[in-house]
């Protein structure tokens, strides 16, 4: 994907994301408020899809315990809320280096080992902070922690307001999108994918694929934990329960029909998802089992995934 | 079976030993590469020299000896840094990406070469000096007309020239080639000759191969590797007429 | 010094260990022989814990109800076998990741339908729920019970493996597919039935613990990552391994959570101990994974042959 107005995917690309930053206007419009939440909600799981495929798409690295990092971004708004610490630059950096650390720290030990042997670990890893957030009765522990008033920014970049809120979400997408198509085509990008396609043969051109990998991994868990903060400051309630490995299976799988490996593909699988949940829902009270039902057809039946599809539109 | 090191060898592999429950697949291999020269390691299928390879390139960990590289010894190296200190190796079993061009193949190599990566913002394929270098590398082994190409639809015989064009890329002292012939028929085979032969003008090269008509072309030095153990090391003449090999080896695949 | 709580805790530990192993030594013959990652094995727990409760609920018998129980998971773990994992052997872990992920989704939903969503509590028998006195010392009865059932299965299974022909051709398959098969062996059979053993084996822990703790949804989602927990530290494919490490683990994790409070109290003041603790003890586990991975990434015990 060269130029992104040339090809006719890269128009629907353009075109939804026009769509995507007039869409409180839209909504204010046709008088749906509740569509607003919905897609909020919809573009910060993009986001940490989009994160998530930086690793496991690009990179090869499967990790089931990407979440983790999402609950971390939103406890970095609930925790100093609790002591009325509301600095939205204070939420930012917290958030920035508890998860690069923390991805630092997991990372170096779980990219020692590959194929099963990471993909579990790195959902031991979640589970850990899964359990700790639990186990801090202090922090409201299974009752989850409430938060009554958003991170606090300068007059003009505030997110006191849904809107304003949403801005800070949509704009979120924009640098990551960007970001992340910079990044796959730099050279370090091509050393991630290298590594994804055959690691022993990158080892053997000279790279180090080991702190490659881990620096992929880092910046992949603070994009996520930016995602985090807002989702934090979205909910306004802040549970363990976000970061369950359960929900990573979920974040996986919305990669995945999203396309890996592909730019925008994980923000349409998220936004999918996350209509598919409502739909069922609406539907009946045992819509997991249809969505789980759907998820085993489509490994079982067929894959490629949104993005796979609409890059036929280009043939 | 004594074999001089002479001042200006390359490689040097002291008493290299490798066990696999039992098995030596590597049993006390001496030898040494000089400077500039091809030297050849032959040997009956399952003798050892893949393994010899894979502890040459650092992939694995020999039990005991030591080898050295450019005077140092190279033993606790990994293979990242074994390639940057200028040992590049290519694989037996075609191991460059499919998936991408020819170009962004040797791109890919190139890059390597380079210094770090840890650059994450210019894109590569705007890179027009990565592009050159690796173009040039491509023309050595006959690839430059081809380099848009898909790697997966190109030849077997052309995804081995890409594995030598990827190693020269990575600008090394020496190559270490693991059957560059494997698979291919007899024009594919004579081309790699003829790149090889090119290539060996400027390059050291130890090249573990099967294709008698190429060893007996190419290579300056042969070992012989059977069982583990190197049986003789000599000149090509010598080796042809050495009755000891003759009896395990050449004697039943005659060139 | 309470001895009473020590030695209760103690045999806690082998409780916990013992059902880690029942979980774990399924699973790792299932990752250690085909390759194939099961997120859902904590559903099997979750079916046999479930299946016993009906079977007791409908004839009165705590025993019919483990038989029967154990015959439907281990039927059920063949069905999955047959009609899912056994199409993927060859994929690629993404999918079994994605596949087992969606059928733990299935397995809830279905539970929830069927049962409803409130728990299925398990009445034992009268003369398995008391308790007994060793010496000084007072124990329920059934939590002997579990220890003995674990350490029986145990037993069996170690009897089978290294006994066995059955268990010599599961140690094959491990290594050389390819092999076994060209012995004439049906491979596919011998797949199904390791599958159905690591998912009757599954069930039965679920089974065991179902009368102390309620069968209820999901139960077996988080404590099957300990399980994983226990594969990975102990070595994929080792049977030996995994009951080592279970036995550690369920120590560990016993342990900490009874004593570390008492312990960090010598270090910090009460209330920092207090707040601590169970965060800790919650790490404790991940931590021990972390540490033995980062000086041998292929876990304490891999099994030898090297090729894995």
């Amino acid at each position: 994907m060269v130029n992104l107005s040339c090809t006719r995917s890269g128009k629907v690309y353009l075109g939804m994301l026009f769509l995507l930053g007039i869409a409180p206007l839209l909504f204010q419009w046709t008088n749906q408020p509740f569509l607003l939440d919905l897609l909020s909600r919809g573009l910060i799981i993009g986001i940490a899809a989009l994160s998530l495929n930086l690793i496991l798409g690009y990179g090869g690295m499967i990790s089931l315990g990407h979440v983790a990092y999402l609950g971390i971004g939103a406890y970095c708004v609930g925790i100093p809320a609790y002591y009325d610490v509301y600095d939205g630059w204070i939420h930012l950096s917290l958030a920035i280096v508890t998860c690069a650390l923390f991805a630092l720290i997991t990372g170096a030990v779980s990219l020692r080992t590959k194929g099963v042997y990471f993909i579990m670990i790195t959902m031991a890893f979640s589970q850990m902070i899964y359990f700790i957030f639990l186990s801090l009765e202090e922090y409201g522990a299974d009752d989850g922690l409430v938060i009554y008033a958003r991170s606090e920014f300068p007059v003009w970049m505030n997110m006191e307001s849904a809107v304003s809120l949403y801005y800070w979400i949509f704009g979120l997408l924009i640098l990551t999108l960007f970001f992340i198509h910079r990044l796959v085509r730099s050279r370090f990008g091509r050393v991630i994918i290298g590594s994804k396609y055959n690691d022993l043969r990158m080892q053997s051109l000279g790279f180090n694929t080991y702190g490659y990998r881990l620096t992929c991994y880092v910046i992949s868990a603070v994009i996520c934990g930016l995602a985090g903060v807002l989702l934090g400051n979205f909910t306004s309630f802040i549970s363990p329960e976000m970061m369950s490995w359960t929900r990573s299976g979920e974040l996986i799988f919305m990669v995945i029909i999203g396309g890996t490996g592909s730019l925008f593909g994980p923000l349409f699988g998220a936004l999918s998802f996350l209509f598919l949940e409502e739909a069922l829902s609406l539907i009946t009270i045992y819509w997991h089992l249809i969505f789980g039902g759907l998820l085993i057809a489509l490994v079982l039946f067929g894959k490629g995934g949104i993005d796979a599809w609409l890059r036929k539109l280009d043939k | 079976m004594t074999q001089t090191m002479r001042a200006d060898s390359v490689l040097s592999i002291k008493s290299l030993c490798k066990n696999f429950g039992g098995i030596k697949a590597t049993d006390d291999v001496s030898l040494s590469v000089s400077r500039g020269g091809i030297h050849a390691v032959i040997g009956p299928n399952g003798a050892g020299k893949t393994t010899l390879i894979a502890q040459l390139s650092g992939q694995i960990t020999p039990d005991s000896g030591d080898i050295e590289f450019d005077g140092r010894s190279i033993l606790r190296a990994g293979m990242a840094q074994r390639a940057r200190a200028g040992l590049a190796r290519s694989f037996q079993i075609t191991s460059v990406f499919l998936e991408m061009t020819i170009l962004e193949n040797a791109m890919l190599a190139v890059q390597g070469a380079q210094g770090h990566s840890y650059r994450f913002w210019a894109p590569t394929h705007k890179d027009q000096g990565l592009a050159d270098i690796a173009m040039d590398h491509l023309m050595t082994v006959g690839l430059h007309h081809r380099s848009g190409r898909i790697v997966s639809s190109i030849s077997h015989g052309e995804q081995r020239q890409l594995e030598v064009a990827m190693a020269l890329a990575m600008q090394p002292q020496m190559l270490l080639l693991d059957e560059p012939m494997a698979g291919m028929g007899k024009e594919e085979t004579f081309r790699m000759i003829e790149i090889l032969s090119l290539v060996g003008a400027e390059k050291t090269i130890l090249m573990v191969e099967h294709d008698m008509d190429a060893v007996f072309s190419l290579a300056d030095q042969l070992s012989v590797l059977v069982n583990g153990r190197v049986i003789a090391t000599d000149s090509v003449a010598q080796i042809r007429s050495n009755p000891e090999v003759q009896k395990s080896y050449l004697g039943d695949s005659c060139a | 010094m309470d001895w009473n709580l020590l030695i209760s805790q103690l045999v806690n530990s082998v409780q916990l260990g013992l059902l880690l192993f029942l979980l774990a030594s399924g699973l790792t013959l299932i990752f250690g022989i085909m390759d194939f990652i099961n997120l859902s094995h904590g559903s099997f727990y979750m079916m046999g814990a479930y299946f016993c409760g009906s079977i007791v609920a409908a004839t009165g018998s705590f025993f019919a109800g483990i038989i029967v129980g154990l015959v439907g998971v281990f039927f059920l773990g063949a069905l999955v076998e047959w009609l899912i994992a056994r199409q993927l052997y060859k994929e690629n872990h993404l999918d079994h990741v994605l596949v087992t992920f969606g059928l733990i989704l299935v397995f809830d939903a279905l539970v929830h339908i069927i049962w409803g969503p409130s728990g299925l509590s398990i009445p034992l028998p009268d003369f398995l729920n008391g308790q007994i006195q060793l010496g000084s010392l007072v124990f329920p009865i059934y939590r002997l019970v579990i220890i003995f059932g674990g350490l029986a299965v145990a037993g069996i299974l170690y009897l089978l493996i290294s006994r066995t022909r059955l268990g010599m051709l599961i140690r094959a398959g491990a290594s050389d597919r390819d092999m076994v098969e060209s012995l004439g062996i049906n491979i596919n059979r011998l797949f199904l039935f390791v599958f159905a053993l690591g998912a009757a084996m599954a069930g039965f822990a679920g089974m065991l613990i179902a009368p102390i703790t309620e069968a209820t949804i999901g139960m077996g989602n988080d404590i099957i990552i300990i399980a994983f927990v226990v594969v990975i530290v102990g070595g994929i494919g080792s049977i030996k391994g995994a009951f080592y490490v279970a036995l550690m683990i369920g120590f560990i994790d016993t342990m900490s959570r009874s004593y570390l409070d008492d312990f960090l109290e010598l270090l910090a003041s009460t209330a920092a101990a207090e707040t601590a603790a169970p965060a800790i003890s919650a790490m404790l586990v991940y931590v021990l994974m972390a540490v033995v991975l980062a000086f041998k990434p292929t876990g304490l015990f891999p099994p030898t042959a090297g090729n894995r």
